[in-house]
């Protein structure tokens, strides 16, 4: 199980990293800035398995400090981009 | 070759390849992402090598705040041009010492010597009589409480540096740009339901830093990063920096950190002990104040300079 | 029962990790920006579903199963709300796409 889980994790890595080819190709920031979002779940998925298979239930701790903090880097590349919060919302027709 | 080291060779390998991307990537965005990569990886790292306060720390700063300081330099920069590029002797210089520096790490890591010595027994040894579970919360409050101290005196002047950069006109004024929200709108709705969470994570970070891995810096970060959110999206106004309630909050947790050590002459042994007995709710009392202090500290280094005066 | 749990937990996490695969495969593949915002966000999180959920049978009882699911609860806020902000950025940008 614990192999199981440790491949599983490998595998997650491997996806994440792919992932990342995005940033090297993607024509626009915005293509960029998604890669960021990859890292958020991927590196989540990633730490939690490594909490099961190392028996350390800190480190969920830190998949949860990083699922907090997943959003800050879209919410501040959305704001300065667009040059204020406002701006970015009025794009299609909000409730 | 079991799994865990093959997980251990895929990461090292992963992030070997992002170090050198980072630093050879030409557009400055291209980069930021990247390195913000680079820290989550790191943070992985840090919990491969059982550091998981360490781990906490790198999450929370190295791949969130940092990523959002240089996102926000980014923006700033963007559509100025370099004004050179280094020139070929700075690279080969720097390259040089790099090389230096790595060859050096390398001889030490892989040559150690027969008999290692640490003081991991002795410091688990003597942790019970102060109440803590967690060795590095130990080190941190009761064997390196003065080098604590220090750091948050370290920094108070971070904040004072950031802060120096104002023009002379804008003293005491508010830092960021004026944020007009609207209150229906997707940031609002994600700056009115996750910081209260944030705010029991922050608490529960700092409660469990005595017996597990945690402490008052990732809680205080935790805080920071909630107050930002609800800056960001124009909820509440950034303080300008003058006000007295954020320069109090600043200074309260080094102050009654400074404050309980210089007790330690008239109670205990001397400065930065504890009375037998009381040190572990004093450590929960200077734990706290730092927190606040760390979290208001850490989130008007991210918000800036002053660039606007308040409107009376 | 140890035996059903394990296959439980084994089936999960290789369909949650074969989501992350349809995720990337959808980030590197698809035409267009709100495209692959979309394979990114919905794949991804499914994932990260599916392995929370395998994950469950393994972890201390209800702590260990609150934290881990929280966890899942908080990218999900964080996933749905950051893919709002950037698909309305891509459409204000190029009212085209």
């Amino acid at each position: 199980m614990v192999s199981f889980l440790l491949a599983a994790a490998i595998f997650i890595l491997a996806m994440v990293a792919l992932g990342l080819f995005r940033v090297f190709c993607g024509p626009t920031d915005v293509d960029r800035m998604m890669a960021v979002q990859l890292l958020g779940t991927g590196g989540s998925a990633v730490l939690l398995l490594l909490a099961v298979a190392v028996e350390i239930p800190a480190i969920v701790d830190v998949a949860l400090m990083l699922a907090l903090l997943a959003a800050f880097a879209a919410v501040t590349f959305v704001t300065s981009a667009s040059g204020s919060p406002a701006a970015a919302e009025d794009a299609t027709d909000s409730r | 070759m079991s799994m865990a080291n093959a997980f251990d060779v895929a990461l090292v390998a992963l992030l070997l390849a992002i170090a050198v991307w980072v630093v050879v990537a030409r557009a400055a965005f291209s980069a930021i992402v990247v390195f913000i990569a680079y820290g989550l990886l790191v943070a992985i790292a840090w919990v491969r090598l059982f550091a998981v306060d360490v781990a906490l720390t790198e999450a929370a700063i190295g791949s969130g705040l940092t990523g959002m300081l240089l996102l926000g330099a980014a923006a700033r920069l963007r559509g100025t041009t370099a004004s050179g590029r280094c020139g070929l002797t700075l690279r080969i210089v720097a390259a040089m010492f790099c090389a230096m520096i790595s060859l050096g790490l390398g001889a030490v890591i892989l040559t150690p010597p027969d008999v290692v010595v640490t003081l991991a027994p002795a410091a688990m040894a003597n942790l019970p009589p102060s109440g803590l579970g967690n060795p590095v919360a130990g080190v941190l409050f009761v064997y390196r409480a003065f080098d604590t101290l220090l750091e948050k005196v370290v920094l108070l002047l971070a904040l004072l540096g950031v802060w120096s950069l104002t023009p002379d006109r804008l003293w005491g004024g508010v830092p960021g740009p004026q944020v007009d929200a609207g209150p229906d709108g997707m940031l609002a709705f994600l700056a009115q339901l996750l910081p209260p969470l944030g705010i029991v994570v922050a608490v529960y970070m700092t409660w469990t830093g005595a017996d597990h891995p945690g402490g008052a810096f990732q809680g205080g970060t935790v805080l920071a990063a909630m107050w930002i959110v609800v800056i960001i999206a124009g909820l509440q106004n950034a303080p300008s920096i003058d006000q007295r309630l954020v320069r109090f909050l600043v200074v309260v947790g080094p102050a009654i950190f400074l404050g309980i050590g210089l007790a330690g002459f008239a109670l205990a042994d001397g400065f930065l002990s504890y009375p037998a007995g009381y040190a572990k709710p004093l450590i929960i009392v200077v734990e706290v104040a730092l927190t606040l202090s760390i979290g208001v500290t850490l989130g008007l280094v991210a918000l800036g300079t002053p660039q606007r005066m308040r409107r009376q | 029962m140890r035996l059903a749990l394990d296959i439980f937990t084994a089936l999960a996490v290789a369909g949650g990790a074969f989501f992350f695969l349809a995720g990337t495969v959808g980030l590197l593949r698809f035409p267009d920006t709100l495209t692959r915002l979309h394979a990114l966000t919905k794949a991804d999180n499914l994932g990260l579903g599916l392995v929370t959920l395998g994950l469950l049978p393994l972890v201390a009882w209800p702590l260990g199963a609150l934290k881990l699911i929280s966890v899942w609860l908080f990218v999900q806020l964080s996933g749905a709300i950051a893919t709002q902000l950037i698909a309305r950025l891509v459409r204000r940008e190029d009212p085209q796409a």
